[in-house]
């Protein structure tokens, strides 16, 4: 059995944390320009002061300031699309694993179409037709989501379905509705814990991923992904711009990565292979 | 076996004139897609000029037919940016990308497979622990930053590699590396879970009790089998590869499709995204039906369903 | 029936190492098998048959389970000394093993004939047959209809009984001197399991082979075995012929086992269970292992483990009421 992973912890605690008190912890604006401090390094190295710890942008604003709210950024995205995504799974994985039938087999095909088509494709394609912003993101970030929420839980209702108290359930006169989310939705709640906890690494990548290309949250506000893609023209001269937020993604998905695992662990082993 | 090969041709034709509908319909739902494009100060003259030149004017439904008419005639649109038939652009962009592809996965597969056996014949060893490192690593990192890495480390700090476009062969190692690694860890931990499972498998104890060697039996008996998960999850690596090309692509300025499909957003130029878009959706069919066909001669069971 | 076993198992232990401790499944087991003679291991399931078994062909699961103690002799050899190389060769050429679910123990990918000539390729043929001529005529002893057809088709398209006929043939692919059945019979259906057996019975006899019958069912005992040994909590408690086992048991617990058994004539009985509980194989006591459960137990029985002693002609027990 894995051990608790504190650090994990510490830096997911550590994210929330700035994310929530950002405005009360640092004095600088994330999106303010003053163009007499750009490019300042990080203060370890020469001509870095500690009022910018991690250094300016090209904008003259504060990288630390930055990162803070950019956190917030990520969490409100991620907790979105996870809602949106992760919830529109579980009900069309429940609905289709109990009723079953026809529904259940145009369903799943409709997942394996979703598996068989990059979404990211679909992603790029909303942010141009609809325009950058937190709802489109949230959009293709929850078109990423649903399929493999649904196929799974579609897999565990197919199960639970032939227990005894869903027989019993249906004898007393249930209705499929109250069945489904008063009898079996409780018993796939584990499941859904875990596969929301498994994705949070995987979707603060790709709102990265999606930011990174142009596609994210449109600028000024300041988002990870978006914080390196404009770092990476000065990679010769100002490495900090680019390397520490990527730094931080790294991080903080490693964190998500290996609760989630141990998680996984804990409440459904069953699960590994996912 | 040809029916199986013609029932995944047809669903693949199928799942196409599904993606171009969605993306047909996604353009013009979300508003007129000539107001994205447009400058900030245009005016209502140039709008109804492009409005005309993106065949644009006239119902949703008659527009799509128009699309559908061109697109079977090989017209999928003109780039606003290019001012060229999107599909000129596509296949010029095309064996680019083709050429990096291979590598990756080819470095991919050079590393998961060997890695995912052995960490499942010594489970809990050295080589487990290490790849389970690579793995979690792998999946952490997202690989737009593992390239940026990459080009800081061996181009600026020590000048080894040249940090970006098509070259010589030096030109091949960080974008494969980084293609490479992002579908590695993916592979590895398929590859060792149905390892495991395959060798604890009653057919494996057969196997030994006929007598066969272990070197047989894990590249005769256990692998084999454990490829089937890995084929039957294509369609995610598929995805994997699709976003990796499009960000390494994007991180090392290589002039292929995904760098092309970077150009089409950040300039808004959506006949081009919507050309590229349905051009992929074709050669990722295209691949998914050899896939297939691979499937089924590895898994009898499937051959004849 | 008096020839030299040809597979002799003495004082065997394994156990299984774990973390929470040592679990005793095999320990002290002692049986012979003769040339040509069909020997039943009779006993619940968790006795540690299928790990005698196991242990005889050195498969034990990977790193939990180790043989500690004993003697495996096939023909006088002590198996247990050999390499890993050389046990190789044992198995599957000087001694075979039929698993107990068809539906799992062939290889779904592999062809049935591809499957055969892996176990007919290690032993050259005298009369020069190639690999698929002998692949036929193996799937042909065993009764398999349509063989030619056969070895071309895939383990999903037979029926549970042929795969268990297809593992009988690789079983006898090589003409073993043994051949250990683990309770080859369990997972089919039951109008076929007889003919199964009687397939089983009629290729012992062809071949002249020992075997070693692995089953939880005395009807099947009666059937199928000249003797018997039956097992509990990782020990052998009694031996003997199968007609005296059946007038005669001396060992309450092969008493209670063979009052189980249901019979046709007085189906009015009720079917008679054995109460209580193994004891758990890593906490076990000093005394009798059946004490617990026994109804004629006596202090003696809590207090020392009885020897084996000699009840009759070639009949052992190992309990204090017939010491």
């Amino acid at each position: 059995m894995r051990r608790l992973p504190l650090a994990s912890f510490a830096i997911i605690g550590t994210m929330v944390f700035v994310a929530v008190f950002a405005p009360w912890l640092t004095p600088h604006s994330p999106i303010d320009q003053s163009l007499p401090n750009k490019l300042l390094p990080p203060f370890w190295e020469e001509g870095g002061t500690t009022e910018y710890l991690l250094g300016t942008d090209i904008f003259g604003r504060d990288l630390l300031t930055r990162l803070f709210y950019g956190a917030r950024v990520s969490l409100i995205v991620t907790a979105l699309a996870l809602s949106v995504g992760g919830g529109v799974g579980l009900v069309l994985g429940i609905v289709s694993g109990y009723v079953g039938g026809k529904l259940d087999a145009f369903l799943m095909r409709v997942v394996d179409a979703a598996f068989a088509f990059p979404t990211i494709l679909f992603a790029l394609l909303l942010a141009v037709t609809m325009g950058q912003g937190m709802d489109t993101l949230v959009i293709a970030l929850s078109l990423f989501l649903w399929a493999g929420f649904a196929r799974v839980i579609r897999g565990e209702v197919l199960a639970i379905k032939q227990r005894d108290f869903v027989a019993l359930a249906r004898v007393h006169g249930s209705s499929p509705a109250r069945i489904m989310f008063i009898h079996i939705l409780p018993n796939v709640l584990n499941t859904f814990m875990v596969l929301l906890t498994l994705n949070v690494g995987v979707i603060i990548v790709a709102e990265a991923s999606l930011s990174f290309l142009g596609a994210g949250v449109p600028p000024p506000t300041p988002s990870w992904g978006l914080m390196v893609a404009e770092g990476r023209g000065k990679i010769t001269s100002a490495w900090w711009l680019s390397l520490i937020p990527g730094i931080a993604i790294t991080l903080v998905v490693l964190s998500f990565n290996l609760f989630g695992d141990w998680l996984r662990d804990r409440l459904d082993p069953k699960l590994r292979q996912l | 076996m040809q029916r199986y090969i013609l029932q995944r041709l047809v669903q693949g034709v199928i799942l196409l004139v599904v993606v171009t509908s969605v993306v047909f319909f996604i353009g013009r739902m979300t508003g007129n897609p000539v107001d994205m494009m447009l400058p900030e100060d245009a005016t209502e003259e140039d709008r109804q000029d492009m409005i005309e030149r993106l065949e644009l004017d006239g119902s949703v439904m008659d527009q799509f037919g128009v699309f559908i008419v061109d697109a079977v005639q090989g017209d999928l649109g003109t780039s606003i940016r290019y001012r060229q038939p999107a599909t000129d652009i596509f296949f010029s962009r095309l064996p680019n990308t083709l050429a990096m592809i291979p590598p990756a996965m080819i470095l991919a597969i050079a590393m998961a497979i060997p890695l995912g056996i052995l960490s499942a014949l010594r489970r809990g060893g050295i080589i487990d622990r290490i790849s389970a490192t690579i793995a979690v690593l792998g999946i952490s990192t997202p690989n737009f930053w593992l390239g940026i890495v990459l080009i800081y480390l061996f181009s600026v700090t020590w000048g080894w590699l040249p940090s970006s476009r098509m070259g010589g062969p030096l030109n091949y190692i960080m974008p494969t590396v980084t293609l490479g690694t992002f579908l590695v860890a993916g592979f590895m931990r398929l590859i060792r879970s149905s390892m495991l499972e395959t060798l604890d498998s009653e057919f494996v104890k057969l196997a030994r009790i006929k007598g066969v060697s272990e070197t047989a039996i894990v590249w005769k008996h256990c692998l084999r089998n454990a490829l089937i998960p890995v084929l039957s999850l294509w369609g995610v690596f598929m995805g994997g590869l699709v976003t990796g090309a499009i960000v390494t692509e994007t991180v090392f300025a290589w002039p292929g499709i995904g760098r092309l499909t970077y150009e089409a957003v950040i300039f808004r130029d959506y006949p081009l995204l919507q050309a590229v878009i349905i051009m992929d959706a074709i050669f990722i069919l295209f691949i998914n039906l050899l896939v297939d066909i691979l499937y089924a001669y590895v898994d009898p069971r499937i051959r004849f369903e | 029936m008096d020839s030299a076993p040809v597979l002799e198992v003495r004082n065997l232990h394994t156990h299984f190492f774990l973390r929470r401790g040592v679990v005793k499944a095999v320990d002290g087991v002692t049986f012979s098998l003769k040339r040509g003679e069909v020997l039943g291991l009779v006993g619940e399931s968790g006795c540690g048959k299928s790990l005698t078994a196991l242990s005889i062909l050195r498969l034990l699961p990977q790193e939990a389970a180790r043989t500690v103690e004993g003697q495996v002799l096939l023909d006088g050899e002590d198996l247990l000394a050999k390499s890993a190389g050389e046990m190789r060769e044992v198995r599957g050429q000087r001694i075979a093993m039929i698993l107990q679910d068809p539906q799992t123990s062939l290889n779904p990918v592999f062809s049935i004939g591809n499957q055969l000539h892996e176990a007919l390729a290690r032993r050259p043929d005298e009369r020069g047959r190639s690999l698929r001529e002998r692949a036929v005529d193996v799937l042909r002893q065993v009764r398999l209809a349509a063989p030619e057809q056969r070895i071309g088709q895939y383990p999903h398209e037979l029926s549970g009984g042929m795969k268990q006929r297809v593992v009988g043939a690789i079983a006898i692919s090589c003409a073993p001197e043994v051949m250990i059945a683990d309770e080859p019979t369990t997972a089919l259906d039951v109008t076929i399991q007889l003919q199964y057996l009687n397939l089983l019975k009629e290729l012992q006899t062809s071949l002249g082979m020992g075997i070693l019958f692995i089953t939880h069912d005395f009807g099947v005992v009666a059937r199928m075995c000249d003797r018997v040994a039956v097992m509990y909590a990782g020990r052998i408690v009694e031996t003997g012929p199968v007609r005296e086992i059946f007038d005669n048991p001396v060992h309450p617990y092969t008493q209670a086992l063979i009052a189980s058994v249901p019979k046709l004539r007085d189906t009015a009985e009720r079917l008679r269970a054995i109460e209580g509980q193994p004891p758990a194989l890593s906490d076990l006591p000093v005394g009798c292992r059946f004490a617990d459960r026994c109804p004629h137990a006596e202090p003696r029985c809590l207090e020392k483990y009885p020897e084996a002693v000699s009840v009759g002609e070639n009949h052992t027990a190992s309990c204090w009421l017939a010491a």
